[in-house]
């Protein structure tokens, strides 16, 4: 049989998972539902003067939002490591790389995106200044597919085993410091009144660089663990 | 094949490493504990008080060497795992996993002893400085690479996954050294130069580098130790492995019956 074209896989691929997701759609809900909550117990926990919570607010909003997308990580292997469409995914033809860039986007388009949508909304129940609202959000489109991208390269190291979320958490979260600093530190910096740009272009360059090496590494760990 | 492939990859084969290893480790031990015990006594009889921290300061005899260990440990599994990733050696595999729990054990006594000393003379036992932070996330680093070997069944694959780890970890140490800097920081410059004037007087120097001697050859002894468990455990349906299984239970019988 002649494989089709490499486009046509990736286009495939995409229409596929994104078909299913829609399919069930109430689970794309799940991690806002979680980000509100989250955020919502910062005020319990802390009392609810406007000034200590306008105060943390940025990084309350990026903290909610790392951990939600921590937990939505698992899902990006896990049906098809399950019934099996990934072992086909790793033996086909086209270049892996460039299949797992496509799940790692839709991934992120899915649970990321709708995420950032509602950022406005947490950060303006936790008294976020509205002039820091904009570098918020630029910080997050930043950020989050960054997140995307490392903790899809530590899913695939622990895609066969049964129960590894803790684990995941414990392999995932350092290398989420260097992106918590900056993400944050543009918020606090631009809240503070100081310059905010230097952070955000260190951002963007990291995102420039773990879209090129993000993909092969995943590649490289899924052959590893599926192996 | 050349004199020098041979002999690399006679000393790669795991009977010969075992053997070599189980020569070696104890008189490393041996001349760590020495050379660590000259060092302690230089450092803490010998040496003088500092002018500004008093006999406070004496702690650094075995914090700043442990710290260099436990970058220098890391260093050396992360080599170990390019090597087991790219060439597939076995035995770089198990120096890889080996030489994460005793880096973990350094980079962990690097913070105690940072934070006995940062109470006395920062009034904290904890301070959220960018050093201390980036040895946090290191500790963190390591035990999410002996955590994920752990967790997997097959002890080749689990080696390869956290040896990829580990290089995932290398590319971000210095992010992350980086960034946190950039974030806050409080810590001391570097007082100890290896090129040109040190900051601190010869006194204290020699049995600063005399206790990091003693840290390294600790270490390789320790490496050693656990890499022949490990290659016992990988190995243990060989034959090799129950001829030294069989010898271990004839020298017990032979003391038993003595």
């Amino acid at each position: 049989m002649k494989p089709g074209s490499t486009f046509g896989a990736c286009a495939a691929l995409v229409r596929r998972d994104l078909t299913l997701i829609w399919r069930r759609r109430g689970d794309a809900l799940n991690p806002i539902l979680f980000a509100l909550i989250v955020v919502a117990l910062f005020p319990f926990a802390l009392g609810p003067e406007p000034d200590n919570l306008r105060r943390i607010a940025a990084g309350v909003v990026f903290v909610a939002l790392l951990l939600s997308g921590l937990l939505a990580l698992d899902t990006l292997f896990r049906g098809d490591y399950e019934d099996g469409s990934l072992e086909q995914l790793v033996l086909s033809p086209h270049p892996l790389a460039l299949l797992l860039a496509c799940k790692i986007a839709v991934h992120w388009l899915t649970t990321a995106l709708p995420l950032l949508l509602v950022a406005p909304l947490l950060a303006e129940m936790l008294n976020l200044p509205h002039a820091v609202l904009p570098v918020l959000l630029a910080a997050l489109a930043l950020a989050t597919p960054l997140l995307s991208l490392i903790g899809a390269v530590c899913v695939a190291l622990t895609v066969g085993m049964r129960r590894s979320g803790m684990l995941l958490a414990l392999l995932v979260l350092p290398l989420y410091v260097p992106v918590l600093i900056f993400g944050a530190g543009a918020c606090n910096a631009a809240q503070a009144g100081l310059a905010f740009l230097a952070p955000l272009l260190w951002l963007g360059a990291g995102l420039v660089l773990a879209i090129v090496l993000a993909p092969l590494a995943c590649a490289a760990a899924l052959k590893i663990s599926l192996s | 094949m050349n004199a020098l492939t041979l002999w690399f990859h006679k000393i790669g084969s795991p009977p010969t490493f075992y053997r070599i290893a189980g020569a070696f480790a104890p008189w490393l031990f041996g001349v760590a504990l020495v050379l660590g015990a000259i060092a302690l006594y230089g450092g803490l009889v010998m040496a003088p008080r500092d002018y500004q921290q008093g006999d406070a300061y004496r702690i650094i005899f075995v914090h700043v060497p442990c710290a260099w260990m436990g970058l220098f440990a890391y260093a050396f599994m992360a080599v170990n795992a390019f090597i087991a990733l790219v060439w597939r050696i076995k035995l770089s595999e198990i120096l890889a996993m080996a030489s994460a729990p005793v880096g973990a054990a350094f980079t962990f006594v690097t913070l105690v002893t940072g934070s006995i000393w940062g109470k006395p003379m920062w009034g904290t036992w904890w301070t959220w400085d960018a050093r201390l932070t980036s040895e946090l996330v290191l500790l963190f680093l390591y035990l999410g690479v002996i955590g994920l070997y752990h967790a997997i069944e097959d002890r080749r694959q689990a080696a390869r996954a956290a040896s990829f780890l580990a290089l995932i970890g290398i590319v971000n140490v210095p992010i992350v050294h980086f960034s946190v800097n950039w974030w806050n920081t409080l810590h001391q410059g570097q007082t100890v130069r290896l090129m040109g004037e040190s900051h601190i007087t010869g006194a204290m120097v020699w049995p600063l580098l005399l206790m990091a001697l003693a840290t390294h050859i600790w270490f390789f002894a320790s490496v050693f130790a656990r890499s022949r468990v490990g290659l016992l455990e990988l190995e243990g349906g060989k034959d090799w492995a129950r001829e030294v299984a069989l010898a271990d239970a004839g020298d017990a019988m032979v003391t038993s019956h003595v």
